[in-house]
This record gives structure tokens, sequence and C-alpha cells, in this order.
């Protein structure tokens, strides 16, 4: 416990931050502690998950990801496609092709910021826009609805009814997160690719003088962020049952503060998964728990802003720190 | 020739030149594909086109040097057109006498510049990151502006602030006249003054500039209350200009104001970075848009062309650097 609290001082502290709010809410609101606010809590924020999953190993290995929801939309459209073609398809197919999209998205990333030293932020930003521009042109903004069956029907993984009579339910994308977390924790935590990319997002010279290879470690990072994208990208569109090309963007920018609240380094070397969970279950719990307050709908981002502004002021989340850090990747 | 050419990119920075070159191509290539590029109204739709996506890129330009940034421009710029909103409708909405606006510019300036100097001060002084300190001031911002306007449109302003936004002093368009101002403050402020030079020293080595006797955390605030303060001016030609005020209005902007400054040779990691190759990067996109406009695309394939457009110049630096390095070894 003790290193625990020293290892991930940020993380223990979100914890901490976490369970007082929900404590605070389950004696403010009987409906908090309820089986069906909490699995509902997990579906609704599968997606974000996913997607934060992948952006934390781009964190890690010392770059910066803004185009991952925007190449969600692409996928989502393409797979429309993908799947029309090939008469149907199924999950197995479907999770082939939307990984396999959004790692190709990742590869185009982590291409042009490898063989012309380009900063990821720089990339990125020039990739957001190409992706959501080309998507809106060529879709014309058009919204499709005539998804094959087996990708809009709901797939309930357990299910159980509440003495009131409602119903709490666990759904498919809730295990693709939890699938996608475990496989990140697994990679950065325990195979040597994991630990170079620690090492890499730390010190890139150093890196590369003991011997990493720096284009795979970018491929590996922005590739993995890419697949999440596509799958998260998948889910999404199992949840609303319809894809919209322009649903998805703006929400990188969330997800990117979730995550770098969950203590993960913007400049690279240090962040966990659990910190990225915790970091976008906080402003998932007080959203929740606003609501449940019955305080306006309208007021929720707001305090969402301040609690995160609350929460980086108390912390040591340094900044120092980046400057001399990023300077390494020309 | 060759001396002149230094000197000139001494002044003004290396990629003047190069990106006057690309302006150049961009021009002769639209003019011979339609007949209606180098026209005078074009022109026009082009010069109050800028000075929007113009004064919020100076807004994120002077963080982005000092190796910052500040994502919550935009929403920056609405809480201080609302402001501004607010303070007219206190007067009489469209019959506001014109002092109204004085105090309504006023309180938005304020409000700016205090949105500013708070994200300013947890930068400097707790030393939080700043991409999640404006990110978190985005958050609220915007949730603020949701919360007391109810995503709802706000209009119906005196009839005097209509030459702000569309009017002309000598044929010169005033939106233009106020960014070409405001550049002007910009460049004079980051090149002659003491602030300027601290800005580019914090973008270089923060803890270097903290130890050669700079109140680094002084500066970085001023910094931050400085970005606020161009907001405030964004948002009240925006409210000149749309005669309404909507949180949410230019929000894709945000990103394209950070492609800009990249596009403008600023550095991403802060230190390097001037303001006329920004403000030539911006008439670039702005008539990169126009000409597939006026091609019958639409503003999603402009983004789009923003986009490879900025992967092509950083792909061209690199071409660029590898000669250079190449050639300088041989000599």
């Amino acid at each position: 416990m003790g290193r625990f609290i020293r290892d991930y001082p940020t993380e223990f502290r979100l914890a901490i931050v976490l369970v007082a709010l929900c404590v605070f809410l389950s004696l403010a609101s009987d409906s908090f502690l309820t089986l069906g606010n909490l699995t509902s809590l997990l579906n609704n924020n599968s997606v974000n998950l996913i997607w934060a999953a992948g952006l934390l190993v781009v964190l890690i290995a010392g770059g910066i990801d803004i185009s991952f929801a925007v190449a969600a939309s692409v996928v989502q459209y393409v797979a429309v496609y993908v799947f029309s073609a090939i008469g149907g398809g199924n999950w197995a197919i479907g999770f082939l092709v939307a990984g396999g999209l959004g790692l190709a998205l990742g590869f185009v990333n982590a291409a042009l910021i490898h063989l012309f030293r380009i900063t990821s932020i720089v990339v990125t930003i020039a990739t957001f826009n190409a992706f959501f521009g080309l998507l809106m042109f060529i879709t014309s903004g058009k919204y499709l609805y005539n998804l094959p069956d087996w990708w809009t029907g709901r797939v309930i993984l357990f299910e159980q009814q509440a003495a009131d009579g409602t119903w709490a339910e666990l759904t498919l994308p809730v295990a693709v997160m939890a699938v996608a977390l475990v496989a990140t924790w697994v990679l950065i935590r325990y195979t040597t690719t994991g630990r170079q990319l620690y090492a890499f997002g730390d010190n890139p010279e150093g890196a590369r003088r003991v011997g990493i290879n720096i284009g795979r470690m970018q491929f590996i990072a922005f590739g993995w962020c890419g697949m999440m994208a596509g799958i998260a990208g998948l889910m999404q569109a199992h949840i609303v049952q319809e894809v919209v090309p322009n649903a998805l963007i703006g929400r990188e920018l969330d997800v990117l503060a979730a995550v770098v609240l969950g203590g993960a380094r913007l400049g690279g070397g240090r962040g966990s998964v659990l910190g990225c969970v915790l970091g976008v279950l906080l402003v998932a719990v007080t959203q929740n728990g606003l609501n449940l307050l019955g305080i306006s709908p309208f007021a929720f981002k707001m305090v969402v802003g301040a609690i995160i502004l609350i929460a980086i002021s108390t912390s040591n989340l340094k900044f120092g720190a980046i400057a001399g850090i990023g300077r390494g990747r020309h | 020739m060759r001396a002149s050419i230094a000197r000139l990119n001494r002044s003004l920075g290396s990629e003047v030149l190069g990106l006057f070159a690309f302006l150049l191509v961009v021009v002769i290539v639209f003019a011979l594909a339609t007949p209606q590029f180098l026209t005078l109204a074009n022109f026009g739709s082009i010069a109050f086109q800028v000075p929007e996506l113009g004064l919020l890129t100076l807004a994120m330009l002077m963080p982005i040097i000092s190796g910052g940034f500040n994502l919550a421009i935009i929403y920056t710029a609405n809480i201080c057109g609302l402001t501004l909103a607010w303070v007219l409708f206190q007067f009489g909405g469209p019959d506001a006498p014109l002092w109204a606006f004085a105090v309504g510019g006023a309180a938005a300036l304020a409000v700016g510049a205090l949105a500013g100097c708070i994200m300013g001060l947890v930068v400097a002084y707790i030393g939080a990151h700043p991409i999640l300190v404006s990110l978190a001031m985005m958050i609220f911002l915007r949730g603020l502006g949701e919360f007391l306007t109810r995503g709802s449109d706000i209009s119906g302003f005196p009839a005097f602030l209509q030459p702000i936004g569309h009017g002309f002093i000598l044929g010169i368009p005033i939106p233009l006249l106020i960014f070409a101002a405001a550049a002007l403050i910009w460049h004079v402020l980051l090149s002659r003054t003491r602030h300027g030079f601290s800005v580019y020293m914090i973008g270089s080595n923060m803890k270097a500039t903290g130890y050669s006797g700079i109140h680094t955390k002084r500066t970085l605030t001023l910094i931050y209350t400085l970005s606020g303060l161009m907001c405030a001016v964004a948002g009240i030609l925006m409210l000149t200009r749309f005669n309404s005020v909507r949180v949410g209005h230019g929000e894709a902007l945000l990103l394209v104001t950070v492609l800009a400054c990249f596009l403008g040779g600023v550095d991403p990691f802060g230190g390097f970075g001037r303001v006329v190759p920004v403000v030539l990067a911006l008439i670039i996109l702005q008539v990169l848009s126009s000409g597939l406009n006026l091609l019958g695309a639409n503003q999603h394939l402009s983004t789009a062309v923003w986009g490879l457009f900025l992967i092509a110049v950083m792909i061209l630096r690199w071409v660029a650097g590898k000669v250079g390095t190449f050639n300088s070894g041989k000599g």
C-alpha cells in the first residue's frame, strides 16, 4: 500500500477524491448506489474508456493524438460500406474491420511523425482536419441508418431486475471496454515493448542510444491508439444504432482531459491504466451525481470544468518538465 | 540581393519568403482556374473573413511561443461577447446608447482578461500543464455559457454596431483594420519589449529563464491574461459580424488557429515563432478556402485541404532541413 502511494501519487489522490464523491452521492441521493445506476454508468462510459486506453499509450510514448475521435467516425462510415460490400458480416469480421481500419489510420499518423520527424501534435491536428474535412466532403454529412442487424442488435451480458422493477444490465460495450483496458494494461506493464514505450516517452534520445527501435515505438503507440479508436467507433455505432459523421468530433478533448487528469504526463513516460479509468470515472460520476441531485443539465459542463480545474490546482502535475522533455523529439 | 534577403529573414522570420512563395503559387493557380478569383469582390470577402480567425490565432500564438497552449480561446471569446450583449440589454437592447457599448466593451475585455489571468495563475503558480488548465477552463466556460444562455442565440443589437463588423474606412474593411492593429501590437510586444523577450526565453527553457532573474511566474500570468484580452477583442468582433452571440460559435476554429500557428513556423514546444509568418499563413488558409469555394467546393473540403497543406509544408520543411544540413556538412 505504501509503495502504491509512492509510485502512483496522482492515482492515489484521485481514488480518494472519487471514493469521497461516491460516499457523498450515495448519502445525498437514494438512486446513486443502485445496481441500475452503476451499470448504466459503465454502459455510458465504455466508449470513452476504450478511447482513453488508446490515448494513454500514445501519451506514455511521449506523443499526443488529437485525431482519434474523428478517426473513429471515419472507421464507422467506411465500415458500413465494407459490411454491405461483403454482404453483412458478423461481430468477428466487425472487430477485424474496425480495428484494422483504425490501425491503418493510426499508422498514417505514425508514418508522418516518424518518416518526416514532425511533432505528433502538428501531425494529428493536420490529420484531424484532413480526416474530418474529407469525411464530411465525401459523405455530405449524410446519416446512415441501414446498419446490419448484428451491429445494432443489443447484446446483454448480464441483467437483473431490482425490487422496484427497473432493470440493471451490462451490455457488450462494457465487455469490450474491459478487454481493451486489460489488453492495454498487459501491453504497457508486462511486455518488453511496453517498458520500452515508457523509456521512449521519458527520454527518446536515451531510448534510441540503448537500442530501442524508435520507429517501432511510434507505430505501436499510434497504431494501438488508432485500433482502439476504431473499436470504440464500432461500439458507439452499436449503441446509437446509426452512423453520424460529425457525432464524435469534439469528444477528443474531453477524453484527453480525463486521461491527463488520471496522471498520464503530457510529455511522456508516465501514466497508468488505473489512473485513466479513475480520470474518466471522476468526470462521469460527477455528471451522474449532478443529474441525480436534480441540477440543471446546462450546468453540468460548468461544474465538470470547475472540478478539473480544482483537481489540477491541488495536484502536482508539473508543467516545467514537458518543455525540456518534449524537445528531444524534433 | 542575398544580404537583403538575409536582413528580411532576420527581421521577419525565415519562414516569410517560403510562405510568400506558397501564397503566390496558390493565387496564380486559382487565378488560372477561375476568372472570379482575381476580383475585388473576392478579395473583399477574404478581407472580411481573415480578422475573426486572425484575432483568435493571435490569442493562441503567445501561449504557444511560451511553450504552452490556450485551448479556451473560442469560449473565452464567446463569454466576452455574451458579457457585451448582457450589458447592452441592460440598457435597452437595440436602443442602447453608445456609452453602453463602451461600458459593455470594457466589461468584455475585463472578463476576457480575468479568464486568462486565472489560467495564467494556475499555470504559473501551481505548475499545472497549460493544455490541461486551458482544457478545464474551456469546459468550464462552455458550461457557463450554456448555463446562462440555455444554448440559444442572443441577437438584437444597436444599429451603430453594424459598421464595426461590416463597414469601411478609406475603402478598407474595419475588421481588417482592427486585426492589423492587433497584429502590429502583438508584433511589437513580442519583438521589441521586455515581456516579449521573456516569452521567448520561457518557451526555450523555463528553468534557465527563472535562474537568470526573469520573473517567470509573473510573465506566464501576463501571457495568458493578454491572450484572454485578445479573445475578448475577437468576441466583440464576432458579435458585430454576426449580430448575434451563441456559445459554441466558432468552435471549429479552435484547432485551425493551432494549425495556422504551426503553418507559420511556430515551434510546437515554444521558443520560436513570429507574428508576420503567422499572418501570412492565415492569409494562405483564407485564400485556399475562398478559392475552393469559388470552384464549387464547400468549407469541409477546405478544412481537409488545410490539414493536407500543413502536412505538405511540414514535409517540405523536413526536406529543406535535410538539404540544408547536407550543404553545410560539405562546406
